[in-house]
């Protein structure tokens, strides 16, 4: 037997079902990013007073390419669940929720998706 | 029966935030500056693809003393964030709730954060690849 109301149902009222999947997102992409991000601060800081050339190939190695490939993927998907929270968190106003949340999660697809066509550029050597 | 002795619910405004709670909310910073500091990361790469030139600006703008301010608060916000964020990790599989264990775990993330902060800028200084 259900415990909503019938007006709690038409209103779309109550768990969306999709809150565990959100969790569980965050956690793997959270577990992917420790090593990846390490590595790539420390990669960046050796190469912090190199010249181009020696940059241009570190950063596009094949396998280094693939691990920034993944680390901005994992990073812009763990950004978008996290802002989503403080959103749904902060914000009252369900219409400036829903919007807040939409606009975050396509300006940071449009930074995962710029930064990944960077490296495969640098990678490519186009 | 009185009851002048029973407890009051915190006045959050005269209520000193223990480190745990200073820690959580300063999580939920880092996070969020971490995902509007992805800019930089994104203009970095955008200028390494873009050829030498657009590329020699970007370092400049990194090396310059406002650049750099802005790249050691970018690392520190990292490493605290990914410090904190074991600590929720090993609280997920049920582990380290206890007051005693979260006390000592906040300072070992504030140790941990400042450790990798200041060796990745050791490095950064001191190692370098290529000329």
């Amino acid at each position: 037997m259900s415990l909503r109301s019938p007006l709690g149902t038409a209103k779309g009222l109550g768990s969306a079902k999709d809150g565990l999947h959100h969790w569980w997102a965050q956690r793997v992409t959270a577990i992917a990013l420790i090593p990846l991000t390490i590595w790539f601060a420390f990669k960046v800081a050796v190469l912090s007073q190199s010249d181009y050339q020696t940059v241009i190939e570190c950063i596009g190695s094949p396998w280094s390419a693939a691990l920034i490939v993944s680390l901005v993927v994992a990073a812009f998907y763990h950004a978008a669940l996290g802002m989503q929270v403080i959103f749904e968190d902060y914000i009252g106003h369900k219409a400036v929720r829903v919007s807040a949340i939409m606009a975050t999660n396509l300006l940071l697809f449009l930074l995962g998706a710029a930064a990944t066509i960077a490296v495969v550029r640098i990678a490519l050597g186009g | 029966m009185s009851s002048n002795n029973r407890p009051l619910s915190p006045h959050l405004d005269v209520y000193k935030l223990p480190l745990s709670a200073l820690i959580s909310i300063v999580h939920r910073g880092t996070g969020a500056f971490l995902a509007i500091g992805s800019l930089a990361l994104v203009c970095w790469l955008m200028a390494l693809a873009e050829g030498a030139e657009s590329f020699a600006s970007a370092q400049s703008f990194f090396g310059s003393f406002f650049g750099s301010l802005i790249l050691f608060g970018w690392t520190f916000a990292l490493f605290f964030h990914l410090a904190n964020g074991v600590r929720h990790l090993i609280w997920d599989a049920g582990y380290g709730f206890e007051k005693e264990a979260v006390e000592k775990s906040s300072i070992i993330v504030i140790g941990a954060a400042g450790f990798l902060t200041v060796l990745v800028w050791i490095v950064a200084f001191t190692f370098s690849i290529g000329a």
